[in-house]
């Protein structure tokens, strides 16, 4: 019995060495992200994206010589699990830097380990304006806040003769954060903010908030949400013959997969969009969006996850930049390189700005967003 | 008023389903003591019938539903003979345990069959909907809500009115005693379970078309059917019924009149009241203790 407990342990330990040794030829990045739970589509698009960028960097040679190796974890689109996951990614898998944690609510739960570990973390989705102004230097962010989609949107929203504006938004920081931040810029332009009405992230049945918000005299709606819950909105709206114009913003509406699942429902709405794969010659960098957008294709996923995947994508291609400029994998000289990294991301350059209170900034880019309007089941420029 | 008006219809709609997914959990949770946590799966997989049938089959949809009823019961059945059957005598914390991993295990491989994006299914209903003065309401809803109220009424029929549903009730009652008429206990508790799982399928394949099909889809419908099932009386058919349409009428006038943050609240909020008031629920007879 002892001689067996003997052996076990010493195969355990070989294995443990033999692995550690691997290990120590690839650079890690750590990816946060909800591939179960209410947000499992878009997470495993994101993760999904995230691979493209590895393959494509370890196909050239990888970085300072090593190839990269992604260590990926599912938050089961749960803040508690994020943290955990994070501490994991940190505590045993010795990651460097990471990716994540695609919602505002498990970004916002991530944000104390990163402090705690002194570790640095690319934000590829999360919207939330706290996220970047709450003194976290660890916080390097691509996705655009609900700010800067409101800023974007204030320069469009006198040609929309936009006059009173109802909310609908899903219950977490992310919705509530955009209901506020575009409420402030509505107030600005002397535009009316109706009713501001929530809902439970997996809420299926919004008909009690839609039958409230077709009584008010407002023309118009702003949701935020994820494209299912979209979806259900379209939906449901038009069973309830509620006849206002839709805008959706937020940047996980899924264009594609709202027409195919909500049909007609989907005509005449109007969504702020941060990534045009229909149309790669628009985008900020034809070439890589052309690639990307070929690879996925490639790799038989689905086109509609391309709005979701590109923000992985982007993003690993962030972290590892700041890694190859740091000179060596280490959390604080990544998070040291990543203000003076400049990467062509597939939405506009990837150049972090100072965010948040002075001496604790967190890294926040300037994506570009766009207004796209489905007619007739497809998606076109809005043109204004 | 209208819009009161417009809450009301929701209401009649969305408690109709909800009292299907009560009815189907009354009979496994409150008749044969069992806490189901593979209910809110089989409302999933009904689900996912639908979808089989109308999208990846191109058959007809209304075939679907007695479709997704059969692959319940059957599902049902399998999960008492090899789960519930093996564990008749232990405690109910072990059946719970063997039940909560039986939900994460079902519910894992959804996920892994049919992948974490949502499907929807086309219908043969028109996409405008029923507009009656300042209340609409979709075609589909209407289906759904007469489908359900059928489904409810021979429920009731089978456990009120048939030898089955005779025998099902004195097994619960008292097995040694049941067992020594010459029930055949075995039997009646695989096809309790059966019948139960094949309403929880129904439900979903009801509301799956309405809704988006998804892997989590189950969850909250079986948080709301445990909820219905406490407010109505555990095993309690018109308890449950009525209990859904007091849930769904809690959800609209509160999502409506008070805050739509806290809908799903007001729910939890009426059974902390009935468990404080009258822990037997709301519609349970009064019962003879000892």
């Amino acid at each position: 019995m002892r001689s067996t407990v003997g052996r076990v342990s010493m195969i355990a330990l070989a294995l443990a060495l033999l692995s550690g040794t691997v290990g120590a030829e690839t650079i890690k990045i750590g990816v946060n992200e909800p591939m179960t739970g209410a947000f499992a589509a878009s997470g495993t698009y994101v993760v999904n994206g995230a691979k493209i960028a590895a393959d494509e960097i370890n196909a050239k040679g990888g970085i300072l010589g090593k190839q990269i190796e992604l260590v990926i974890e599912d938050n089961k689109s749960n803040p508690t699990e994020a943290a955990a996951v994070a501490e994991k990614l940190i505590t045993r898998d010795k990651v460097p830097v990471m990716m994540g944690a695609w919602g505002s609510s498990l970004t916002l739960a991530v944000m104390p380990k990163l402090m705690e570990y002194e570790t640095p973390m690319v934000v590829e989705t999360s919207s939330s304006g706290k996220i970047t102004t709450s003194g976290n230097p660890f916080i390097f962010r691509i996705s655009p806040p609900s700010a800067i989609e409101a800023v974007a949107f204030k320069g469009i929203v006198d040609k929309l003769n936009l006059k009173k504006a109802d909310f609908l938004v899903i219950n977490n920081d992310w919705g509530r954060g955009t209901a506020e931040d575009f409420g402030m810029m509505f107030k600005e332009k002397g535009i009316v903010v109706g009713l501001v009405e929530t809902m439970d992230q997996g809420a299926q049945d919004m008909s009690a908030q839609l039958s409230k918000i077709k009584g008010s005299d407002s023309e118009t709606l702003i949701v935020t949400t994820a494209v299912d819950q979209l979806t259900l909105i379209f939906k449901q709206a038009t069973a309830l013959g509620l006849k206002k114009r839709i805008i959706t913003t937020g940047g996980s509406q899924n264009p594609d997969q709202i027409i195919a699942q909500a049909g007609a429902a989907a005509n005449g709405t109007m969504h702020l969009t941060t990534f045009l794969p229909w149309f790669p010659e628009k985008t900020p960098n034809p070439k890589a969006t052309e690639y990307f957008i070929s690879e996925w294709r490639k790799r038989g996923f689905d086109f509609a996850g391309c709005t979701e995947s590109f923000r992985g994508y982007d993003g690993i291609r962030t972290a590892a930049a700041a890694i190859e400029k740091a000179g060596r994998a280490e959390p604080a000289a990544i998070k040291a390189a990543m203000w003076s990294i400049d990467v062509k991301g597939l939405n506009g350059d990837i150049i972090f700005k100072k965010s948040g209170p002075e001496g604790k900034e967190s890294g926040q880019s300037q994506p570009n967003v766009y207004l796209i309007e489905i007619n007739d089941g497809k998606i076109g420029m809005k043109t204004l | 008023m209208s819009e009161f008006l417009q809450h009301l219809v929701n209401m009649l709609v969305l408690g109709g389903t909800y009292a299907l997914l009560g009815i189907g959990l009354t009979l496994i949770f409150g008749i044969m003591n069992v806490v189901n946590f593979t209910h809110g799966v089989l409302y999933t997989l009904g689900a996912y019938v639908m979808f089989i049938v109308v999208q990846e089959l191109g058959l007809n949809f209304f075939l679907a539903l007695p479709v997704a009823i059969v692959v319940g019961w059957a599902l049902g059945a399998i999960i008492e003979l090899t789960m519930l059957r093996p564990l008749r005598d232990s405690d109910i914390d072990t059946t719970m345990l063997v039940m909560i991993g039986a939900w994460i295990a079902m519910q894992s491989g959804t996920l892994w069959i049919w992948g974490g994006v949502a499907k929807s299914v086309a219908t043969p209903f028109p996409e405008q909907p029923l507009v009656l003065g300042p209340v609409s309401v979709s075609w589909l809803r209407l289906f759904v809500l007469a489908a359900a109220a059928l489904l409810i009424v021979v429920t009731y029929f089978l456990i009120n009115r048939t030898k089955l549903g005779g025998a099902m009730r004195a097994t619960f009652q008292d097995h040694d005693t049941a067992s020594l008429m010459g029930v055949n206990v075995d039997l009646i508790n695989t096809s309790t379970f059966a019948v139960g799982s094949s309403l929880a399928a129904a439900a979903g394949a009801l509301l799956g078309p309405v809704y988006v099909i998804f892997p989590q889809m189950g969850d909250l419908a079986a948080v709301k059917a445990f909820a219905i099932v406490i407010l109505g009386g555990l095993g309690n058919i018109t308890g449950a019924v009525l209990g859904g349409f007091i849930l769904a009428l809690a959800e609209e006038l509160g999502a409506g009149y008070v805050s739509s943050g806290y809908r799903d609240a007001m729910g939890f909020l009426i059974i902390i009241a009935v468990l404080i008031v009258k822990p037997t629920g709301l519609f349970a007879r009064s019962e003879r203790v000892g």
